[in-house]
Order: C-alpha cells, then structure tokens, then sequence
C-alpha cells in the first residue's frame, strides 16, 4: 500500500456502532466538499472519507451546443482557474479544426494567458488561504486565523500578496479583456496580439513581481523548515505523481505529453500523447462518493492512484527551464532525500517555486516580438474528436470531445485537478484523522488540521467565503442511532458557537 | 417644416414621417427591437411605445402628427420598456456568457440601455429545436425574440423568402422554408440580410463570433443608441 498507517480507514468494519461528524462548508465554488468521521465510543476514528458533489452535470449541459461556445462556456466551472478550463477546451477544440500547431502569436499568447493565471491562482491559494494555517498555527484562534489577521500581524507579506495576485489578474485582464471570464483563445488561435502598450505597462512591474515571487519561495521554505518533523509527517503518504512535461523533460504548463512516476520516482509512462489518456487512466466508481478515483492503468487501482498539483509537477520535473525557479527546485528537491518529496505540505513551496516559474516566464514573453504579432488564427483538417490537456494550478485538467458534423458537442469527458487528486485528499484526510484526531475530544482547532490538509491540495473546497480565512462550517456530531451529541457551528466571520448543545 | 413634441422638444418631421423616424432624424432616440429602417415596420415588438393624450401607441407605426404632444421618456413608459425586455429575456434563453452574439447583441445592448438588472419574473426555459444542419449558419431557436426582421429581410433585401412565423402567442416559433425544415437545403447563405440583421444571437454566421475581443466588440466601443442614431442620419443623408 502506497499510504503508510490510514489506508484501513476508507472503510470502517462496522459502521452501525459509530459515532458520525460532519464536516460541511456551507457555501461552494466548484465542488461542494464535506467529510465525514465514524467514531467509536473511546474516540478512536474508525472511518475518514471525503466526499465531493462534483458537477458532473456540465458534460450533459453542453451536449448539443456548437464546439465554437465551449471554450467559453466551461470557463463558468470554476471562479478560481477560469483560464485552465478556457484553455483545455481551446486545445481540445484546436484538434477538431485541424490546427494541431498554432502560429507562435497564438501559442504564445496563450501561454502568457496561462502563466498570468497560474500567478494568480497560486498567490490566493497560498496567501489568502493557506497563509494564515502557516503563519499563526493549524489550531490557532479563530477570530485572526484569515487574511485580515495576517494584513495585521504580517502587513509586508500579505500586501505582497495581494499584489502579486493583481498582477497575473492584470495579465488576464488585458489579453482576454476581463479579470474573470474572458475571451483569448478561439478555435484555433486567438482573437487578439499583445498591444505594445500593454506590453510595456506589464513590464513596468514585473522584475517586481519576480522579486516578491522569490520572497514568497523563502517565506513557505521558511515556515516548513521551521518545524521540519511536523510538516514532513503532516497528512503525509507516499504517492504516485502525474503531469504534464515538455519534450526536454523540463516543468510544463500548457502543452506537452504526460508523464507519470512512482512513488520511488521511476518513470511509469513518459512523454505520453494526450489523446491517449484514456488508454493509460481509468476512473474507478466508490459506493460512498459522487467523484470518481482516476487511476494508471498499468498499477491498477489499488496502487495506481496518483497526485497531481505543484508537487507532482515538481517531483516530475527534471529542470525548469528559467534560472531562478530552477536553482529553487534544485534545493527543494532535496527534501525529497534521492526520491520524489512526499509531504502534503511540501505543496506550498513547490507551489511558489512555480510563481516564480511564471513570473520569470512572463518577463521572458513580455521581450518576445511573436507576443506582439498578427499572425493570430490557422485552420486545418476537421477532425471529430479532441483532447486537450493543460496543468491547471491545481494539477492535470482533461478536457475531451466529441462532436457531429454540425460541430455539435456529442460527448463530452472533463478530468479536473479535483477528481484526480481525489484518492490522495482522502488519504490525506484519513492520515490527519488516525494522526491528530483519534481519541482526542473534538474541537474547533483539531477540525482545523481537516482542512489545513485538504487546502494544500485544493482552495476549491475552501470556498469564497474562506477568502477570509473562515470556511463557514457545521459541525454535528451523532450517535450510532443519528441522535445529535454535540454540534459546533463557525459563520463565515469565524464566530464559533455550540447551539443546541444538550 | 411641421413640428410635433417629444416630451419637452420640438421635432419637426416630413409627411408620412413616424414618431420614430422624425424622433431618430432629429437624434433622439427610442428603443426599438423589430424596427429596422430598410424594412417595413411590424410593430410587434412594443419596445417603441409612446403616449398620445394617455393612450399608448408604436411609434414604429404611429405618424408624426402637428402640434402632437407626445410622451416617450416618462417614469411609466421606462418601466413599462424595462419589463418588456425582462419579459423577452426569460421568454427564451439567453445565456450571455455563452453566446456568440454577446457585446454584438442588440437585445442585450438594449437591456443595458433600459437599465435592467434582473430578470424579475420567472424563467419559461423553453427546449426549441436548434438547427446546426446548415455549414455558414445556425439557428437557436432559444434566442429568438420572433421580431420577423429575418423573416422581411430575406424577402425584402435577400430575395429569398427563408423564414416565417408559424403558431400563435406564445407557441409560435420561426419556420425555415426548405423539403427537410432545416436550414441546410433552404436557400440562405451566412452572407445575407437576414442574418446579418438579427438582432439576438439566433441567426449566426457560423465561426465569427469569438474573433471580436472584448472590448472591441460592436457595443463595446460606442452605446447602441449613439451608433443607431448614427447610421440613421448617415442613410436620411443618402437618400435625402
Ligand atoms: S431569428 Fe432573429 S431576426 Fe428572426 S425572428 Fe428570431 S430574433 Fe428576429
Ligand atoms: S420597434 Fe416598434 S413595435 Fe418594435
């Protein structure tokens, strides 16, 4: 087994005689997450499972709509990576008109899109929502564990920040027109060039937002440094690791083949064409959950399951092309002791090495006369089926389609960074529950460590209103019979009360 | 030349001249859906609504009059102008985020313009046919606010007679004149008027859309009523 101690926690032996808590956000983004605990009268957890209503609905929706409106309308899955899911579709939907090989205007742009995207995402996942775990403790009051504590307690760090996400907004903003929801790529191509205004005025501030980017590499090496044991045990397993990689073995974002590894770091498949995922990943169905568990095929399901994410990238990466991400990943790497780093919390460095990835990558395009070209859409051979494939902040997203001869969606098949990382947020959570939580009373703080584990993989679930550092939770707790125990409720201002307490 | 009042301005009109024209001659303008200045008007739509001694009139339709007193831009007729478009909106299905047509859509602009905000009343969600078949154009019957601007333009400016009108009230729908029904086999083209003069996202020359980014969309640039009143003057001045 790939998972060290909890793995007999997926499924408890008999689950009549527990104990049941709920942990339920409130509010969603993209998947509505909730956990559930089985407990035996001594406390001990029997059971760990989280469950995702993921929205599967989406690939039912678009059937019969044209190709031409997907790369649009599958940007509304997500308020977080809008751009990941514009993009997969765009590839994907580039296959069907033939335009495998964009003009380099196009394929540029379209990466500049991306990596502002990824900046974005990545400073909100790490500041604005795992920041306040890091700086002040998994267990820490409430009332000041959110971005408003940290503005308070550490103002250079968090105004940082909030800056470095303005700016990969600023990057969308101006090639798609929007912050949120835009419009870039169009079936093969883009429907605009990089003005040399904008240019110029995204340059002014980017040897700065490098800066702040290595800032941002020290500041999450730092604090999992600062207590070494404690992170490196934290929710920890040992994995399997999928993403995508360019043609020289080097971290990729936007195009290339697939790669997975082992949890020794011995290559599984490598530079694997993306239209033939299917072949290589299957999705097993659980009783228990509405989101599917993605595995490799050629491990099975039991040990082929895998992460996807910055770590995976990372620990599949044999260099990143920019210098000083590179020398950053060198030393990370290190923690990994000869093979792939592990830890789930090791995912916020290698988190921001890839900020700084993007931010260097972004002033490397910014000097790039194609950024600023005409050459903008090439068509080809029609083609009937597409796979496109980008590694989202959060890891792989598979977008495939199928389409008629009236270029309408026949079949559609979408992997998110979610369901493929959703066998490793549950071990995730079962390694916290059997670690932290087993036989110890229930409190506000110890929950905490729950979703300190699922926020390294995923800010998804920690939705909106946890922007402010307070996942708006219900907790109940039941007997064997579903008689209400206890129950511990925090609002989306982080007011943490007992109602109804017996 | 005779002059009529438009709330409080003088407008002086031509014989035979509508409300609306003389209004649009002189550069004030009023809404309009089903209006197109090169076809003959329908006054279905309601969107140009006016008042002559209280009493409700299309001024698509209505002749300038001297000496009238007209009201047009009262409390009332806004309100009333805004719950007709709220009514076009959940009467079908306009999912803006999607459509091809957005920022280029005159029922979108026109929503924009009027000052909605919701949709107020509950949506139908109607399932209409879609119509994928033919290769430069498409169909979204969803979309189709039954203005009959295609349904005259391929009469009178494409020489074609694609499109009617079939059903009544709310049942009716629009009919493509060809064996099958659907508009592969009928005679339109991406190119023509009918098309090119829809004013929501249902008639579509296939694979344009996108290609206008944000920002520099159609409405994006100039409001629709400034470019409306434009091209208005622009053609009285041809043809004067
Ligand atoms: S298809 Fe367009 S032009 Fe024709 S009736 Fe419908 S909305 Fe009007
Ligand atoms: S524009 Fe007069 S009724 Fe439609």
């Amino acid at each position: 087994m790939l998972s060290r101690v909890a793995a007999p926690l997926e499924t408890a032996t008999h689950p009549e005689a527990l104990r049941r808590v709920v942990i339920e956000p409130v509010s969603r983004v993209e998947g509505h997450g909730k956990v559930t605990l089985l407990l035996d009268d001594e406390g001990h957890v029997r059971q760990a499972r989280l469950h995702i209503a993921e929205f599967r609905g989406f690939e039912t929706f678009i059937q019969g709509r044209p190709y031409r409106e997907v790369p649009v309308l599958v940007q509304r899955l997500c308020g977080i990576c809008p751009v990941s899911h514009h993009l997969a579709a765009a590839k994907a939907i580039d296959v069907l008109v033939g335009a495998r090989t964009l003009t380099p205007t196009a394929e540029k742009l379209r990466r500049l899109l991306h990596l502002g995207q990824t900046l974005q995402s990545h400073a909100l996942h790490f500041f604005h929502l795992a920041s306040p775990d890091l700086l002040f403790g998994y267990d820490s009051d409430v009332a000041s564990r959110n971005i408003i504590g940290v503005i308070q307690a550490h103002p250079t760090i968090a105004l940082q920040g909030v800056k470095l996400r303005k700016y990969g907004q600023e990057v969308i903003r101006i090639l798609s027109g929007k912050r949120v929801h835009g419009v870039l790529a169009i079936p093969g191509g883009v429907n605009r060039s990089l003005s040399r205004d904008d240019g110029e005025s995204l340059k002014k501030d980017i040897d700065q937002v490098v800066a702040w980017s290595q800032g941002a590499v020290k500041t999450a090496r730092d604090l999992y440094l600062a207590d070494l044991e404690k992170n490196a045990a934290f929710g920890s397993f040992r994995s399997n690791f999928v993403s995508l990689i360019a043609r020289d073995g080097s971290l990729e974002l936007y195009d290339g083949g697939l790669r997975a590894r082992d949890h020794l770091g011995h290559e599984v498949f490598d530079h694997l064409n993306c239209d033939r995922y299917l072949r290589h990943i299957h999705e097993e169905v659980k009783s228990w959950s509405y989101m599917k568990f993605p595995f490799i095929v050629a491990l099975g399901s039991d040990e082929g399951w895998y992460r996807v994410g910055p770590l995976a990238r990372l620990n599949n990466a044999d260099r990143i092309r920019t210098p000083l991400a590179e020398s950053e990943r060198a030393v990370f790497a290190r923690l990994g002791e000869g093979g792939p780093v592990h830890a789930t919390m090791a995912y916020h460095e290698a988190r921001m090495i890839e900020m700084l990835y993007a931010a260097e990558a972004i002033r490397e395009l910014l000097d790039d006369p194609d950024c600023y070209g005409s050459d903008l859409v090439i068509r080809g051979e029609r083609a009937f089926e597409g796979v496109g494939v980008v590694e989202a902040p959060r890891g792989t997203l598979i977008h495939h389609y199928e389409v008629d001869e009236t270029d309408a969606i026949v079949r559609a098949n979408l992997i998110v960074a979610t369901t493929n990382n959703n066998n490793a947020m549950n071990t995730a959570v079962r390694e916290v529950a059997a670690r932290d939580l087993d036989g110890r009373e229930l409190t506000e703080g110890l929950l905490n460590h729950i979703e300190v584990a699922i926020r390294a993989y995923d800010p998804c679930l920690s939705c909106a209103t946890h922007a402010l550092g307070a996942m708006a939770l219900d907790v109940s707790l039941e007997d064997a019979s579903g008689l209400l125990v206890d129950r511990l409720v925090r609002d989306s201002d982080g007011r943490v009360a007992r109602p109804g307490a017996p | 030349m005779p002059t009529f009042y438009l709330d409080d301005s003088e407008i002086p009109f031509t014989d035979g001249e509508t409300i609306l024209e003389a209004a649009m001659s002189a550069g004030r303008y009023i809404p309009h859906l089903c209006w197109r200045p090169e076809l003959e008007p329908h006054s279905s739509c309601r969107l140009c609504t006016v008042t002559i001694n209280g009493r409700p009139f299309s001024s698509c339709t209505q002749p300038a009059l001297k000496g009238q007193k007209v009201e047009c831009d009262t409390p009332a007729l806004l309100a009333m102008r805004r719950a007709v478009i709220q009514m076009l909106f959940v009467e079908g299905n306009h999912h803006c985020p999607c459509c091809e047509k957005s920022g280029a859509c005159k029922l979108q602009a026109t929503a924009y313009l009027l000052g909605m905000q919701d949709s107020h009343f509950h949506h139908r969600f109607p399932v209409r046919m879609r119509d994928l078949s033919h290769e430069g154009v498409s169909l979204d019957r969803d979309r189709c606010i039954r203005c009959e601007i295609c349904v005259r333009a391929s009469r009178a400016l494409d020489g074609k007679n694609v499109f009617a009108i079939h059903g009544r009230g709310i049942e009716s729908n629009l009919a493509v004149n060809s064996p099958s029904g659907l508009l592969k086999g009928s005679a339109i083209s991406p190119d023509d008027a009918a098309v090119r003069l829809c004013p929501t996202g249902a008639l579509i020359a296939k694979g344009r859309g996108f290609e206008s980014p944000i920002g520099l969309r159609a409405y994006d640039r100039e409001p629709l009523s400034s470019i409306e009143l434009r091209e208005y003057q622009a053609r009285r001045a041809v043809h004067d």
